[in-house]
């Protein structure tokens, strides 16, 4: 057998972008600082017992009183530990890399829905990006960003992109090819019928995708924190490099409340079809039950 | 007996011509239609290697038919038949391999896009099989969606979709959600959905399969009242044959992607193509289509007033006659009434004896285009046959219980055919 060197050429990629794309890296890391900054500073800003109350309000937007109840109690107990502010910088991340793996991912996941080819094009580009161990482009990540949070965003954007795609492509695939057909035969353009029926109707599934994109971008915080993203994960990695381990549970514990509460606020959003008209009034599901998985689940890959 | 043949002397008999052609003014042509799936760009394609041609078997083969202004049009056959994709290549929602389609002479398939989706606004909408209503609109907004595409102004489009709910009998459902209605209720918003848009042509795909059998009916018999108001042109695809007969002005049956037959309900049920049809015909109810104008007999046992009574009597005796009395008739075959056969054989001697004084009125008549169905109850209850007329009155035929028993029976194949040689 020929030996084959891929290594070096990796390596040699790594380096050629450090060095003639670096303005770029720094370009980037600048406005990601911002936007995270700004986030944080939202998060932060309210005292924390005005920020508790208003994430207790969220879930009764969609009636949910149970987990109004969760929120508020899962945020206390998290000032009780005083890791309040690693909480909200661990949020902050969660949402930036959310927001823009969703920005990425559901574009993505339309245009897959409608070629063939970019779909068989993009399912292994995301294989690869699911499974490739994370270490191994967290540490491409710092050479290109630096040590800190920008990084740990990167990386957790790069993780947590895939079920955006796969769920927005998955669920306009399943958007009832009659009523497609009805909107061709009333003469309606392809984006219109994008916009009026695909996409509402795929809504629930992309939702669902919106909730699995979180969900790993969360499972990601901790690790990110290897590499000095602020928040949670370095609070876990603290505790155990100093075998604190009463420490580095507190740090998971708070992680795991974040957690439940953020996938039970999506799922609700994404079962009642993510629309207010959706919230305001009660009505057949229009998929099968909106895929919410447990974050137990979902952390499966990562630890 | 020749009981499918109209004696040609007694008046007209509600048979076209021309099977194939519609004698309206033609709203669709579609001459040498041909789909074959999997086949891109012609001949150019990569599959070519693998002889595409072969393995590829059409859909729809130089499919030819011509629907007037304001026919229903019925395309019948079993799932894999081509019927459906027929359909939707009348409006490309699946695009023809080669043939034209002409609407009002203007050819469907060589539209560009802008041009196809105003025509498809405009001028031929669709009804689905399994209603493929947007689940997320109202129903009035359902109804209005054309207008919507069209961007037409927000009354226009209320007053629009709520005269089109109006007239499927869903006025007060608009501000549901198609998700709060019933099967037929849903289906009644697809037609609604078809109608307010104003458009010409009317395809429906199979509407009423996915309905339980008694909201089918009724779908049925919303659709024959809708039609005789709004005559507007109807290309109806089903695998029903008794809804084909129910409904359809004409009938195109396929197979295989192939037109086997193309004529009224009589014609095929008359005279079968060949046995795939012959097998098919034998599971229609032919009480609902038959009609008594196509199977009625020679009125023989008949007498003019002054016609002497012993000839009557002759007449009346006659075989085929199937009469215990005899009909009257003026100078135009008008009924005056029947003469008992009693009362006509006590004329005989006596000479001053007039018909039309015995005569007394007919229990009942029927006309031409009653099915038997509708004659069933009438027949066999007077001492003549029942008598059929005609638009103006005339009597132009009559309709013995043997006869109506023997149209009604399923004809074996064979029969049929001596019943024809016989005749």
């Amino acid at each position: 057998m020929p030996e084959i060197d891929v290594g070096t050429p990796v390596s040699q990629l790594v380096d050629w972008l450090t060095t003639h794309l670096g303005p770029f890296f720094d370009a980037i890391s600048v406005v990601m600082l911002a936007l995270l900054d700004g986030v944080l500073y939202l998060l932060t800003a309210p005292h924390a017992l005005l920020m508790t109350v208003i994430f207790a309000a969220l879930p009764l937007l969609a009636r949910r009183w149970g987990l109004a109840l969760f929120a508020l109690v899962a945020f206390l107990f998290v000032q009780a530990m005083g890791l309040w502010v690693e909480t909200m910088e661990t949020l902050a991340v969660v949402l930036v890399a959310s927001i823009i793996a969703v920005l990425i991912g559901v574009p993505i996941g339309i245009w897959a829905a409608r070629s063939r080819g970019v779909s068989n094009v993009v399912r292994p580009l995301l294989d690869f990006m699911q499974t490739l161990p994370v270490f191994v482009y967290l540490i491409p990540a710092v050479f290109f960003f630096g040590i800190g949070v920008v990084p740990g965003v990167m990386a957790t954007v790069v993780f947590a992109i895939p079920p955006a795609v796969r769920l927005t492509e998955l669920g306009i695939r399943s958007v009832d090819e009659e009523v497609v057909e009805a909107a061709h035969a009333f003469g309606a353009k392809p984006g219109q019928i994008l916009r009026e029926a695909q996409l509402p109707l795929a809504l629930p599934s992309i939702m669902a995708g919106v909730n699995q994109t979180i969900m790993l971008a969360l499972s990601m915080v901790v690790i990110a924190g290897l590499v000095g993203a602020a928040g949670l994960g370095v609070v876990v990695v603290r505790g155990i490099s100093t075998l604190d381990v009463g420490a580095g549970f507190e740090g998971g514990l708070a992680v795991v409340l974040i957690a439940i509460y953020l996938d039970r606020l999506t799922g609700a959003f994404a079962e009642s079809g993510g629309s207010l008209r959706g919230l305001m009034r009660r009505r057949p599901a229009l998929l099968p039950e909106a895929t919410a998985s447990t974050p137990s689940a979902i952390a499966g890959p990562t630890s | 007996m020749s009981h499918s043949m109209a004696p040609p002397d007694t008046g007209p008999v509600p048979i076209v011509a021309h099977p194939g052609r519609s004698d309206r003014t033609p709203a669709i042509e579609v001459r040498h239609l041909t789909k074959i799936y999997g086949q891109r760009g012609g001949a150019k394609g990569w599959s070519r290697g693998k002889g595409a041609g072969a393995t590829h078997k059409p859909a729809a083969k130089d499919v030819e038919f011509t629907v007037g202004e304001g026919e229903f049009f019925v395309i019948m056959g079993l799932s894999g038949s081509g019927k459906s994709t027929v359909l939707r290549m009348l409006n490309r929602l699946v695009e023809p391999t080669s043939g034209e389609i002409l609407l009002d002479g203007k050819d469907i398939v060589e539209m560009a896009d802008p041009e196809l989706r105003a025509v498809r606004n405009r001028k031929i909408n669709m009804v689905f099989q399994h209603f493929a209503l947007f689940p997320h609109r109202t129903v009035r907004e359902n109804a209005a969606y054309a207008l919507h595409v069209r961007k037409e102004g927000a009354a226009a489009r209320t007053e629009r979709a709520n005269w089109a709910l109006e007239t499927v009998g869903l006025g007060e459902w608009g501000d549901s959600l198609p998700g709060e209605l019933s099967g037929g209720m849903r289906q009644r918003v697809g037609l609604a959905r078809a109608l307010a848009s104003d458009a010409d042509i009317l395809l429906m795909d199979e509407p009423f399969s996915a309905l339980d059998p008694l909201i089918r009916r009724d779908m049925q018999e919303l659709l024959i009242k809708l039609q005789a108001e709004l005559r507007r042109t109807v290309v109806f695809v089903t695998h029903d044959l008794n809804e084909a007969m129910r409904l359809g002005d004409r009938i195109m049956i396929m197979r295989q992607g192939e037109v086997v037959q193309l004529g009224t309900a009589t014609e095929i049920l008359e005279s079968p193509a060949d046995d795939y049809v012959r097998e098919f015909i034998s599971d229609v109810d032919r009480s609902r289509v038959l009609t008594a104008g196509v199977v009625m007999q020679p009125p023989i046992a008949v007498g003019r007033p002054g016609d002497r009574p012993s000839k009557v009597l002759e007449r009346m005796n006659r075989p085929g006659a199937h009469a215990q009395g005899a009909y009257v008739l003026d100078a135009d075959s008008r009924i005056l009434g029947v003469v008992e056969g009693e009362a006509i054989a006590g004329a005989v001697h006596r000479p001053d004896a007039r018909l039309e004084d015995l005569a007394r009125p007919p229990l009942g008549t029927i006309r031409t285009e009653t099915t038997l169905s509708e004659a069933c109850t009438l027949v066999g209850g007077d001492c003549v046959p029942l008598a059929v007329l005609d638009h103006e009155d005339r009597l132009v035929g009559v309709l013995p219980r043997a006869t109506l028993l023997q149209a009604i029976a399923t004809p074996a194949a064979s029969t049929l055919e001596g019943d024809r040689h016989h005749a």
